[in-house]
């Protein structure tokens, strides 16, 4: 890149950017200054301060004691159903969306167009049109209130972007390279593991960022489909915020928040880059 | 003729996604003409639950509250987006850094987002508070509680979300404007300003267009932001449509007028969606054609 020489204009456009930026991170200070704060000290000022004394206290707290309608456990029982959840859904659904955009894509076969029509549909399909029906399918399955429940809804809604995404960045596979190696007597199977696979990790983690920050963000199925000890992380949060209401324990609910959106955040500052790279590269057309 | 495993693993999978949208929005749409309450009921009322749901105040708040919330949210991003774009498109230093900080908000769940805004935006604890204890005694920013304005405190917390997003495919979308385009501008004496407004916008009208989908299809399913940030209050000032679905189906346990209230939001989100696969079509046959 060819350095620009400083101009005012230049010199204005980093002062807007920087104070943009600073804004924007605004809520994410509050939130870890606050989870270091005491009750006491929050109650007395307000929600925006630097901690005079340093409550590390309010992370064990929020992790391993705190109350949450009834149980006394913290949090840590919820982030692992999410785990539980996010885990195994949002592999098999990556998997399960990259042999099926493979097949869609590069082998054709009859009924293609009208069955990824369809699947990508669920794309936008509100939640609030599945959600009774979910309710009948998990009661006939057997698996009302369980986490197997989600990770099965997560799989197979999930397909609908792992189709799309898969799909649109096969295309630009070239069919030569398919003849050559269906000339070579290689099959359905061998040609995806050996050609396809290795060209697919830029979409593979576009897909996989997508699936995990979805499912582990996603509310609506986790309260109204589980409740008590089986449900994720963001239904306890709403969960904590109402127990809360009435004692205020800012600093504690703080720590629980912060510790709640580690996972995907983490995942967003170590994949951001390749998430943006691939998301513009062609899952978007 | 294939092999059968290779039949099971294309067919059995797909099958199950494709088919559970089709026979899930079929169901529900009949349950919209169904008297069930609790428990789903066979049965034809009709038109009935569309008639009362489209009668109650709740969905009548809800539909104008999601005109409001949908424009101001989509505009707003978009701007918010674009002028974030063409920012980081000055070739600045440290641009990843900052791409990463206008992007993060996108990586946090609306619960997390909707309870931390709750925090900044109430006046007891939040801004007012601080600024209060500052010594501007007479600062107010009380939007949270105040019927008229609530739902702007939505707005903001879904445009500190969502921008990021839109910066990222509309900065995309500037650096894949041909550079010839902008050269022929720069050497008939063309400044910066007027490239923009001239040459580039212009040619990222498309883009601008999707974005604007994208949002729109968020706004209109928009629930965990609004059940963390106002839980639909003060009174009604924040009830989008997909809470009151929520509210018939979860709260009120009638699952046919619940139904034809997802039903409605489906008609809805159609009603943005077909123009746009209709636009793109035109689109994609034009470019085949020139």
């Amino acid at each position: 890149m060819r350095e620009v020489p400083f101009t005012w204009t230049r010199g204005l456009v980093y002062i807007v950017v920087v104070l943009l930026a600073a804004a924007y991170l605004v809520p994410l200070v509050v939130v870890v200054l606050n989870s270091l704060r005491s009750a006491q000290e929050i109650a007395q000022t307000s929600m925006i301060g630097w901690p005079k004394t340093w409550a590390f206290g309010n992370y064990a707290e929020a992790w391993g004691s705190f109350c949450i309608a009834q149980t006394c456990t913290g949090i840590q029982p919820f982030m692992l159903n999410s785990m539980i959840i996010t885990l195994p859904a949002t592999v098999l659904s990556t998997l399960l969306g990259a042999v099926a955009g493979y097949a869609i894509s590069l082998w054709r076969f009859r009924g293609d167009g009208w069955i990824f029509g369809l699947v990508t549909l669920g794309v936008f399909l509100p939640e609030q049109m599945r959600l009774i029906p979910w309710t009948i399918v998990l009661r006939d399955v057997g698996l009302s209130n369980t986490l197997a429940g989600l990770v099965m809804i997560h799989t197979i809604q999930g397909m609908s972007f792992t189709t799309l995404f898969c799909r649109n960045y096969y295309l630009s596979i070239p069919q030569e390279l398919m003849k050559a190696a269906r000339i070579d007597g290689a099959g359905f199977f061998r040609i995806f593991w050996r050609i396809v696979l290795p060209l697919s990790p830029p979409i593979l983690i576009v897909t996989v960022i997508w699936q995990f920050t979805g499912i582990w963000n996603e509310f609506l199925y986790g309260v109204t489909l589980t409740t008590g000890t089986q449900q994720p992380i963001t239904a306890a949060l709403i969960a904590l915020s109402a127990a809360i209401a009435d004692a205020p324990q800012h600093g504690v609910q703080s720590a629980a928040v912060m510790v709640a959106a580690l996972p995907t955040l983490l995942v967003y500052v170590f994949g951001g880059r390749y998430f943006v790279r691939g998301l513009t590269a062609g899952a978007v057309k | 003729m294939r092999r059968l495993p290779e039949v099971l693993v294309i067919w059995v999978p797909l099958l199950l996604s494709a088919g559970h949208v089709v026979v899930f929005t079929a169901w529900t749409t009949w349950m919209s003409f169904t008297p069930s309450t609790l428990m789903p009921a066979s049965g034809w009322v009709g038109l009935r639950n569309y008639t009362s749901v489209l009668a109650t105040r709740n969905w009548k708040i809800a539909f104008d509250n999601l005109l409001l919330f949908g424009a101001g949210f989509v505009v707003l991003t978009t701007l918010v987006g674009l002028i974030l774009a063409i920012l980081l498109d000055q070739r600045i230093r440290g641009e990843n850094v900052l791409r990463s900080i206008f992007l993060y908000p996108m990586a946090v769940s609306f619960v997390v987002t909707g309870t931390v805004w709750s925090w900044l935006l109430n006046p007891g604890i939040g801004i007012q508070k601080l600024m209060n204890d500052l010594g501007w005694t007479t600062f107010r920013f009380d939007w949270l509680i105040d019927r008229d304005m609530a739902i702007w405190t939505i707005v903001l917390a879904a445009i500190w979300q969502a921008s990021g997003f839109a910066m990222a495919l509309l900065l995309a979308g500037l650096r894949s404007v041909e550079g010839d385009l902008i050269k022929a501008a720069q050497i008939d004496g063309a400044g910066p300003a007027r490239i923009y407004l001239r040459v580039i916008l212009p040619a990222l009208w498309p883009i601008v267009i999707s974005v604007l989908v994208i949002l729109l299809q968020f706004a209109i399913k928009t629930f965990d932001l609004v059940r963390a940030l106002t839980g639909g209050g003060p009174g009604l000032a924040t009830q989008l449509p997909a809470l009151v679905v929520y509210d018939f189906m979860f709260q009120r346990g009638q699952i046919g007028r619940g139904s034809a209230a997802a039903v409605l939001m489906l008609l809805t989100l159609l009603g943005v969606l077909l123009p746009y696969a209709a636009w793109k079509y035109v689109q994609r046959r034009r470019a085949a054609n020139a």
